[in-house]
């Protein structure tokens, strides 16, 4: 069994030396291969990026009246952080928004003049609401909508929620990362499948020109293993092969991609594979090796069949 | 040791027939050449025993074993009792000469140490000890089926099966190839050959089947060529 094994082992490698060409071949394609596969990861990741910058953006406010009690304001503050959907509250007190609206209108020497002439800061505090997905603003709306309507006529509290007024950006940023999220799945499912393809013709049309070679093994009286063995380790050995040779030839285009993607998506992808590169190296020299190990073994299964 | 029994061979459309209602056995040591011309049916014939091919009716017998009954799996076991040579030779063309007799010992799960002393035995029996190491594509007509012999013969087969060894050598190397399957006989293996070559079979003058039409027309202890 050892030895069996250790004779797979070499057949294979010698092999792969000796078919110089056809290993030559079947690395570079399944190196383009993985290259698309990775060239997909990495565009998800910017897209991702992107599309969360821009979740972060869109928040719902709640602005109280300036006579709302403090503990009815505390109140809502805490229910709505105990929401499921919600993300993030950010209070801003009376005081707060008074400053913000000064520094805001510093220039605006009418507005400042106005706020002088008043007795008392005119702003209420306010929260902004971030949810977790922008499809959940909705019902976060809705909560807020029921505590508003559950308010005692003579204290009122909330004085207005600006969430009609977002929610046609809300809804159309929603559907633009729901399309972009699948149309981007599709594509890459699309990409996935003609690499797989392609790979697994290559590997198919290496092992054809091997088929007289296949038929002598079988009438020399070797058994099925013994013949499917060194073909398999050398699809291992091509899917790893291209695995470090797609990495490799990553480097430099992310090397050069990575302050121009910074500027545009907010996201170095240079730094991101550098951080991540563990499982990128995994991900591609893995799928390398099993689309490899898994052509080489279908394509000889062919010439075994009697 | 082989029998054949009333094996005949229909080719898909159920009507031409590559053998039809052949019997014969043969027995141990013996040196059989079948002769006939190209679609007589010899080739067919030889595929039958390495089941390679099964016959439309009839049995084909290796020892009390029946051929084409012998699972898929058991096949390789089988076919490592049978040393095959062919016309156009069937070397592993990534292998030397070396290592493509030692193939078929590995594909026995024979050990390192067996290896190392059968292969250039076996090379030597058939004058190569000094080529072991060229490639097929290294080597001329002659010398490649030299190989194919020493590779048939390494693992000591109860019989040889050679299909028109000959068919692509000069005649230096027809007169070699046929004096090496001589000796391979004499030290006791059971040779099966075809072949349409008249020099070879009356210069071996041993036991000749004539086939024609799938049939045998002729079964000669001693044989000459006639047809």
């Amino acid at each position: 069994m050892v030895t069996a094994i250790r004779r797979i082992f070499k057949a294979g490698f010698v092999g792969f030396w000796r078919n110089a060409y056809v290993s030559l071949a079947s690395i570079f394609v399944l190196t383009i291969a993985l290259f698309v596969i990775g060239a997909t990861m990495f565009i998800n990741q910017l897209l991702e990026t992107s599309l969360s910058t821009l979740q972060s953006k869109v928040d719902i406010n709640v602005y109280f009246v300036p006579e709302a009690p403090q503990d009815e304001i505390d109140r809502i503050t805490t229910a709505v952080e105990a929401l499921p959907d919600v993300a993030e509250v950010t209070y801003t007190s009376r005081e707060d928004a008074l400053a913000e609206y000064r520094e805001r209108n510093q220039n605006d020497a009418i507005s400042l003049q106005a706020l002088e002439e008043l007795e008392d800061n005119p702003l209420g505090a306010n929260i902004a609401i971030q949810a977790k997905e922008t499809s959940q603003y909705e019902s976060v709306a809705r909560f807020l909508e029921e505590q508003k309507s559950l308010e005692q006529a003579n204290i009122p509290v909330i004085d207005v929620i600006n969430y009609e007024k977002n929610k046609d950006s809300i809804d159309t940023l929603t559907n633009i990362i729901n399309a972009t999220k699948s149309a981007s799945f599709i594509v890459m499912i699309i990409l996935l499948v003609a690499a797989v393809l392609i790979t697994f013709n290559t590997i198919r049309l290496a092992i054809y020109t091997s088929r007289e070679e296949i038929a002598i093994m079988r009438l020399v009286g070797a058994g099925n293993m013994f013949i499917r063995g060194p073909f398999m380790l050398q699809g291992i050995m091509y899917g790893f092969v291209a695995g470090i040779l797609s990495l490799l030839l990553f480097y430099p285009l992310l090397v050069w991609l990575g302050p121009r993607t910074e500027a545009f998506f907010e996201l170095n992808l240079f730094t991101y594979y550098m951080a991540n590169f563990g499982e990128i190296f995994g991900i591609l020299v893995g799928i390398g090796v099993v689309l490899g190990l898994l052509s080489s073994t279908f394509a000889v299964a062919r010439y075994l069949r009697t | 040791m082989i029998y054949f029994d009333n094996v005949s061979k229909l080719y898909s459309d159920g009507r031409s027939a590559a053998l039809q209602e052949v019997t014969f056995q043969v027995a141990p040591k013996e040196f059989v050449s079948i002769v006939g011309h190209s679609g007589a049916g010899k080739t067919t014939l030889l595929k039958m025993i390495i089941a390679e091919d099964k016959p439309s009716h009839g049995s084909v017998f290796f020892e009390s074993l029946d051929v084409h009954r012998i699972p898929r799996t058991k096949l390789p076991h089988y076919r490592r009792k049978i040393g095959t040579i062919f016309q156009d030779f069937k070397l592993l063309p990534h292998k030397t000469a070396y290592e493509n007799v030692a193939f078929a010992m590995e594909a026995n799960g024979r050990s390192d140490a067996e290896i190392a002393e059968n292969v250039p035995h076996a090379l030597s029996l058939v004058d190569l000890e000094d080529k072991a190491w060229n490639f097929p594509s290294e080597l001329s007509g002659g010398e490649k089926q030299r190989v194919a012999i020493a590779r048939a013969i390494v693992n000591q087969p109860d019989i040889i099966i050679a299909d028109e060894p000959t068919g692509n050598l000069d005649p230096i190397a027809t007169y070699e190839v046929v004096q090496i399957l001589r000796k391979i006989n004499d030290l006791g293996t059971t040779v099966i050959m075809t072949t349409h070559n008249k020099g070879v079979i009356d210069e071996i003058e041993r036991r000749v089947i004539t086939m024609d039409g799938g049939r045998i027309v002729r079964d000669d202890a001693s044989g000459k060529y006639v047809l």
